[in-house]
């Protein structure tokens, strides 16, 4: 009945998990209370859970990024607890078994249910309005695709109370990863948990690949589209690309867990290496996949910031789209120490200092675009300014661990890890901070509070350098990734600092959540009446905050690569059209949530060999699916008269603001006094 | 496509209307993969063909009929209309081939460099 889930399966005799499921539980408890009282289940259902609107899709994803965050982070703390504690004698406080899967529960839940979100989540804010769309092409799919990785994230987190993680590391080399060597349920629900969200990851990059192309307001040639949407739309390239690998390569791992295989083993002609080489053709694509859209993010905040365009837009362009090709072509030097010759090593040495042209490209870009700019020291821009340093630290030692000779020092030492979270927090990380900050007032209508925004930012900046310079430092000593104990008591000082760090980043993480609250109480003194914070030069900034549900009363005409900015110097903005059109919008559905439910269902049932209920969850999503299909009442019509009471309002609201201003909103400057 | 813009819809259809072929292209397409489907078990079949050409010859036939049907039956060329999906046709190519031809090699290498057998161990004393 209920294959090998028995009650065994509830850590009780682990006092650290049972006091987390005790917290979870009542803070749980407390919101479904808090939501019960205020009666927001309606409400939460047919304009959030059932949306279909672009904008609320990626707010909630953010939202889901920024609660798994503090999931993630909360691994992170105890791994530097335990790394700072657990020299020579002591054997600190995490057994080993568990510290395993908190190092796999941290890289896996920190990649794909905090970056890959926040990611997804600002290309749906963020794209449509930036090409003049209504909405993405595919409204529907567009939800289930989030509802879809909110159920790789359900099973992630029930892997904490019910079984137990994979201890393999984040991205599950066989053979430790094959049945042999990880018999528990550990394995089983990190690659369902990956293939519910991986699948919502394909459709999402189909979906924007389609609405970039298509869906381009009209006289918007692909030269004259922002380079946030073209860092987008090479991004979800890359998705449909490397993402079926990932797919595939889990496929055949879950072959040989499942039905007696031998793909990856040791035995019987299977080959672990493969499996190595096939997760790093995705994987290095992954991370190109993280941080353009941050490249497109700061292209967009130098500019508006600066208050000059951007400088060298086309060379931006094919400097990202350099990269996309060239970040298919660079996954060995993930495994230089393999065993491959040095004519392998050497072309992919090569390859990885050449990938790393194009994206100096970028970061001179944007110094000229600063320089002789009036550079506005706001919260995205500090952000950006920290990331332009940050990362060129990371990308000189990427760079030196490209040479294959250096590798073989530093390879699964802590230099590496140093490396990849100096350019995924300070690229990846640092980007969406400054992208959240930058895009807050178009979602919501109120800008965030600056003050906490900066110390959060001072705290992210000073954390992330305590944290790993040591790493880098204790690297080179050659201390190795992943131990639970070391014996060697010279680089505990080196932890204690990284630990210190932790806590700095920790407190960046806790003004960042004050940031939310504060500016949510301070709204109405935050309030931002002109649609346009920041002297935007792009088209979202045109509309007002928070965006219409419609996004444009009329489709903008485009002419110029900053058509908004254009608009403002020749005092064409805010023209109100003479006639306002009836527009077609999709209607809200909830088949993305029941399948997603499904999906849970379908997921937890594989993990735990429980077949009847994996049939009910397959033939369920499939069954939603069709009832789906067969729905013709997906489309409504927004009458005329609707649409021009809704943009009156705005023109009113506009104009009021206008004349309480005393520089007028066409050419918007927001000089501090001095 | 809910949601998309009607007019959108309208210049989609259109473009896509003014590449459907006609049905010479879809007899020279069907007359193609006859011939091409025909060699591929005459390579095998008709005896004429050395063994160890058996297999590349059955490729080559095989990869000139899918590109004999992207052409005659999807209608893949470089006019305007089909220029986006010439691309994005090539760029998949290019990556299957980035994959293939670059695991094989990697694993090839590797395999080269690891699995001579073992020197012999001295004998001990």
């Amino acid at each position: 009945m209920f294959g090998k889930l028995t009650l065994d399966a509830i850590p009780y005799h682990e006092p650290i998990v049972m006091g987390t499921l005790a917290a979870v539980l009542l803070g749980g408890l407390a919101t479904l209370i808090i939501v019960t009282r205020m009666r927001a289940w309606g409400y939460l259902w047919s304009e959030w859970f059932t949306s279909v609107d672009h904008k609320k899709i990626g707010v909630m994803y953010i939202i889901v990024a920024l609660v798994m965050l503090l999931r993630g982070f909360a691994d992170a703390i105890m791994m530097r607890l335990q790394q700072a504690m657990a020299s020579a004698d002591s054997a600190g406080y995490l057994p080993p078994h568990h510290y395993d899967q908190v190092f796999t529960a941290h890289g896996v839940i920190m990649i794909f249910f905090v970056a890959m979100p926040l990611i997804t989540g600002l290309m749906n804010l963020v794209v449509p309005l930036q090409i003049g769309a209504r909405d993405v092409a595919y409204p529907f799919l567009n939800s289930l695709s989030f509802w879809l990785f909110v159920s790789g994230i359900v099973l992630v987190m029930v892997s904490l109370f019910i079984g137990d993680f994979a201890a393999t590391g984040w991205l599950a080399y066989p053979p430790l990863s094959g049945l042999e060597y990880s018999p528990t349920v550990g394995v089983d629900y990190y690659i369902w948990a990956l293939q519910l969200s991986g699948l919502g990851t394909t459709l999402s990059g189909i979906n924007f690949i389609v609405t970039i192309m298509k869906m381009r307001t009209p006289g918007m040639t692909l030269m004259k589209m922002p380079v946030f949407s073209w860092t987008a739309l090479i991004t979800n390239i890359l998705i449909v690309a490397a993402f079926p690998v990932l797919t595939v390569t889990l496929a055949l791992l879950t072959a040989d867990r499942y039905l007696d295989m031998h793909f990856f083993t040791n035995t019987l002609g299977g080959n672990p290496m493969m499996y190595v080489n096939l997760i790093w053709i995705w994987g290095h694509p992954e991370v190109y996949i993280l941080v353009l859209p941050c490249f497109g993010a700061y292209s967009e905040i130098v500019a508006t910031f600066s208050k000059k365009p951007l400088f060298g837009y086309t060379s931006m362009v094919y400097a990202t789209a350099a990269i996309g090709v060239l970040s298919f072509l660079v996954w060995l030097h993930h495994f230089f120490t393999m065993g491959s010759g040095a004519n392998v090593n050497a072309f992919f040495g090569i390859m990885t200092m050449i990938i790393s042209v194009p994206t100096g490209v970028k970061l001179f870009n944007w110094l000229f675009t600063m320089y002789r700019g009036r550079v506005e020291m706001s919260v995205p821009m500090l952000w950006t300014i920290g990331f332009m340093i940050t990362f060129v630290v990371g990308g000189v030692t990427g760079v030196l661990m490209a040479v294959p000779a250096a590798d073989f020092v530093l390879h699964n030492s802590l230099f590496l890890i140093a490396h990849f979270h100096n350019v995924i927090i300070g690229g990846v990380v640092f980007g969406c901070m400054a992208a959240i900050n930058y895009w807050f007032p178009k979602a919501f209508g109120f800008r965030l509070n600056e003050r906490w925004g900066k110390a959060s930012f001072w705290c992210w900046l000073v954390g992330f350098y305590l944290a790993f310079i040591p790493l880098y430092i204790l690297g080179l000593k050659g201390m190795t990734r992943r131990m639970n104990h070391y014996a060697n008591p010279e680089w505990q000082p080196y932890l204690v600092v990284a630990l210190v760090g932790a806590v700095v980043i920790a407190m960046g993480i806790f003004f960042t959540v004050l940031q939310f609250y504060v500016s949510v109480r301070d709204r109405k003194k935050l309030t931002d009446p002109s649609g346009d914070p920041w002297g935007g030069r792009t088209l979202e900034w045109s509309i007002s905050s928070p965006a219409p549900f419609y996004n444009f009363a009329l489709l903008p005409q485009v002419r110029e690569l900053d058509q908004f900015w254009e608009d403002k110097q020749n005092g064409v903005a805010y023209v109100q059209p003479a006639k306002y059109e009836d527009i077609h919008m999709p209607r809200n559905t909830g088949v993305g949530v029941v399948m997603g439910a499904f999906g849970a269902a379908l997921g937890f049932a594989l993990v735990w060999h429980i077949w009847w209920l994996a049939g009910v969850g397959l033939l369920g999503m499939i069954g939603a699916f069709i009832a789906r299909a067969y729905d013709r009442d997906v489309d409504y019509w927004v009458p005329a008269a609707e649409v021009e009471r809704i943009e009156r309002s705005r023109h009113a609201q506009l104009q009021q603001f206008q004349t309480t201003q005393v520089a007028p909103v066409a050419a918007p400057s927001r000089q501090k006094v001095a | 496509m809910a949601g998309s813009n009607h007019s959108h819809d309208v210049a989609h259809h259109e473009a896509a209307h003014a590449d459907h072929g006609s049905t010479k292209s879809y007899l020279i397409g069907f007359a193609l993969s006859v011939v091409l489907t025909l060699a591929s078990f005459g390579v095998v079949m008709s005896g004429a063909v050395p063994h160890d050409l058996m297999m590349p010859g059955i490729v080559v036939f095989g990869v000139a009929q899918l590109v004999v049907q992207l052409v005659c039956f999807l209608h893949m060329g470089t006019s305007p209309a089909q220029r986006g999906n010439l691309a994005i046709m090539l760029f998949t190519v290019l990556i299957l081939a980035i994959v293939v031809v670059g695991s094989l090699w990697v694993l090839h290498n590797m395999n080269e460099n690891m699995m001579h057998p073992l020197p012999r161990m001295m004998p001990v004393e």
